[in-house]
């Protein structure tokens, strides 16, 4: 009961969007964003490197180099664990909420879990990014006092920022949901 | 409307019988809490969960009837399952079964009185029953404020799973009963390690006790020696206020007396406080006592001593380089000869003065040092305390040199912007806070103006001095910021909150996570349910402990702004007390 279809990401990177349904009210969207390109990884590492060999002819001072290395593992460290995502998940229960997972390239996942008491609405909202505007899909949270008012939006699919049709197929399948749990 | 079945992980292999549990009707799920095995009267159960509910006041019932069927003889059963279900009403009455081999389980439920909606699903739940009882819930602190401001509503918006957790960890009761007890009825659930396996946890907590009230007695010693009236009288009571090692031991002081209240902590988190300040204390003293075995081997301390009084010359010998430097003509700058030379004067006798009283101190340095090192044995924070005093108190000439400075760079920034005021025929009003214009008699002007001339040339040369002296004074608070730092480090950092984040995450929840297990058509859906434990920067938020010293409350631009305009600035600690 999956199904995945490729999609182009705000950048213009390409990204899949994978489908699950679990049941009726239980459904899944995976979106995995672009791996980390070999490419860009050598382009920056001998690029550190480089300008650390200039300040070692330039200083003759080895502690330089090996001070040079250090940054860049670490550097790939920290990027690996705490910037790079790998693929972000949504996965969205009836009667019980909605879960947002993003999985790190090191595999650490961070896990949100918004129950479904708080959840007014999926919208797809526009932004202003950089120079243009994007689309984004964001929850509204309920304010505990004012069950009228908003208290909070939480955007989804924050780091590989899916295109406007991928978010409309999304968009869709959670209304559904939303509207049975509304129902009953 | 779907139904949630949250049950324990533990009892999926349990033998068939009885499930019992919650019913939660506003959010028409069941929590099951323990499976009752099939050889049992059902008066028994009855009164056995009239009991369970009157000790716990979690309202505990039989939910319906568990199958873990091992042969083929469901014939008889199903009918046996529906007379129970007439003996234990319940509604609705869930039968959930299992089938040996299969992963999926079948889940049927009967309503009295069916309603409308009689195509319902089922969702299936695994909890963690031993996590789910030990963890601690942390819902976000904006909406627990929210939730607190509106008392009435709070019932109804507070956490669905809040409900489920305060469930499970409400009936500890039933889950602490030994494994080898033979009771009337027997359960599967969660099994506690029993009483035996803690001895040791049982005879510290009966030496607790005692050991408390002991160290309460002391204290209220200790306290009614600090506060007899022969240590509070003006000016001894003026230098405590000063002395940041007096500070840090009334705050131990304060953190010994919470520790060694024989009362028992209200709730969860004034347990954690406890805890927190106990292990603090316990590391701090650890620390400190590591420092004093470092210091006291190998005569460390007569090493410290010889090397103070050298080091105190060479900053005094600097420091009258420094001056002689300004009294010449520092960086090409031609500075008023008369006014430069009597400043320079006056501060070379100054060091003079400090170079004598270092030298009248110096015999009893390393005695001094010898019994203030002793003090480490209370802790790393009152040794780094004692160090910043004392350096406040070897750097008191720069100390005085920076006020000096200031004040009269203070007093000519004054006159020149009053001056200044007159020179454009313009007064100060006070009385209305405003700036009045006024008509000045032509010998107010004559002189006005002589004093303003007068105050300007000779601006350059007390802004130099004030200029040097500053960064000079600059230089020892950001030493003395330092070490308040580290002070308020391990005064504050809620060391046993973080371990048990590191050991224990599932004990600090700040939700829960859900995994999608294998499905089948036809089947429940199957979730299990996993703490998510709270990042390191929520438990610093939430078990932060509170310490007397303020953190530099006027920012960067007010700082600078009291730089120039020529105000005295404090180390950090003090400069909270001023204001308040």
């Amino acid at each position: 009961m999956a199904d995945e279809e490729g999609y182009l990401a705000v950048s213009g990177e390409r990204i899949t969007l994978q489908r699950r349904h679990h049941s009726a009210s239980c459904r899944e969207f995976l979106v995995r964003c672009p791996r980390l390109q070999l490419r860009s990884l050598s382009a920056v590492t001998c690029s550190v490197w480089l300008v650390a060999y200039g300040l070692f002819v330039l200083c003759q001072n080895s502690v330089v180099l090996s001070a040079a290395i250090f940054v860049t593992l670490i550097g790939l460290l920290v990027y690996l664990h705490f910037v790079k995502i790998d693929q972000e998940s949504l996965l969205i229960v009836g009667s019980l909420g909605i879960q947002m997972t993003s999985s790190y390239a090191s595999g650490k996942e961070s896990t949100t879990f918004i129950e479904m008491n708080k959840v007014k609405d999926v919208v797809i909202n526009e932004a202003i990014y950089m120079q243009k505007v994007i689309y984004y899909l964001c929850i509204l949270l309920q304010d505990p006092v004012e069950p009228h008012v908003v208290s909070e939006v939480v955007p989804l699919f924050q780091s590989s920022k899916p295109r406007l049709d991928c978010l409309v197929e999304v968009y869709k399948s959670c209304q559904e949901i939303l509207e049975q749990n509304k129902k009953s | 409307m779907v139904l949630k079945v949250f049950f324990p992980a533990c009892c999926s292999l349990a033998e068939s019988g009885l499930l019992v549990g919650r019913w939660i009707p506003e959010q028409n799920s069941a929590v099951i809490l323990a499976v009752v095995h099939f050889p049992f009267v059902p008066g028994q159960v009855k009164q056995y969960l009239a009991e369970v509910h009157h000790v716990t006041q979690v309202e505990v019932s039989v939910l319906g009837s568990w199958t873990n069927s091992k042969q083929a003889k469901e014939e008889n059963l199903g009918r046996f399952l529906e007379d129970l279900s007439t003996i234990f009403s319940h509604d609705p009455w869930i039968q959930l079964s299992r089938k040996q081999g299969s992963k999926f389980w079948s889940c049927s439920t009967i309503w009295k009185h069916p309603s409308g909606d009689e195509g319902d699903e089922t969702t299936l739940v695994y909890y963690d029953q031993r996590k789910v009882m030990l963890s601690q819930l942390h819902p976000p602190l904006d909406s627990e404020v929210a939730a607190a401001s509106s008392l009435d509503r709070k019932v109804e918006n507070a956490s669905r799973l809040m409900a489920m957790f305060n469930t499970v960890s409400q009936s500890k009761v039933l889950f602490m009963k030994d494994r080898y007890d033979e009771g009337p009825i027997k359960l599967t659930h969660w099994q506690s390690e029993g009483v035996e396996a803690s001895i040791i946890v049982e005879l510290m907590k009966q030496a607790s006790v005692p050991a408390c009230l002991l160290v309460t007695f002391l204290l209220s010693l200790v306290s009614r020696v600090c506060q007899s009236r022969a240590l509070t009288f003006w000016p001894l009571s003026f230098i405590w206020s000063k002395l940041s090692t007096c500070q840090q031991l009334r705050h131990r002081l304060q953190h010994l007396q919470v520790i060694s209240s024989p009362k028992k902590a209200p709730d969860q988190s004034q347990l954690m406080r406890k805890a927190n300040i106990f292990v603090s204390i316990l590391l701090d003293v650890t620390l400190g006592i590591l420092l004093m075995s470092w210091l006291y081997r190998k005569n460390r301390i007569g090493h410290l001593a010889n090397a103070l009084i050298p080091m105190a010359d060479h900053v005094a010998q600097q420091l009258q380089d420094l001056l002689q430097w300004l009294m010449g003509v520092p960086a090409g700058l031609k500075m008023n000869r008369a006014l430069d030379q009597v400043l320079g004067r006056f501060f070379l006798y100054h060091i003079h003065l400090w170079i004598s009283y270092i030298h009248l101190m110096s015999p009893f340095i390393e005695m001094i040092l010898w019994y203030v090192g002793l003090s480490a044995c209370l802790g790393l924070t009152v040794a780094l305390s004692i160090l910043s005093d004392i350096i406040a108190l070897l750097t008191f000439h720069i100390y005085c040199f920076y006020v000096y400075g200031a004040r009269l760079y203070c007093l000519k920034i004054y006159g020149l912007s009053s001056l200044w005021r007159l020179f454009r025929g313009k007064k100060w009003n006070v009385l209305r806070q405003r700036v009045d214009s006024c008509s000045y008699d032509l010998d107010q002007l004559f002189i006005g103006t002589l004093l303003f001339t007068i105050l300007l040339f000779l601006l350059p040369t007390t802004a130099l001095y004030y200029l040097v002296f500053t960064l000079l004074r600059l230089l020892v608070v950001l030493v003395q910021g330092v070490i308040h730092l580290l002070v308020d480090l391990i005064n504050s950092l809620p060391f046993y909150s973080v371990l048990l984040r590191l050991c224990r995450s599932y004990r600090l929840a700040s939700g829960v996570k859900f995994r999608v297990l294998e499905q089948e058509a036809g089947k429940p859906l199957r979730l299990l349910m996993q703490i998510n434990p709270l990042s390191y920067g929520g438990v610093m938020q939430a078990y932060r402990l509170p310490t007397y010293s303020c953190y530099p409350k006027d920012s960067w631009g007010s700082l600078c702004k009291k730089l120039f305009v020529g105000e005295l600035i404090y180390p950090w600690k003090h400069k909270g007390e001023k204001q308040d």
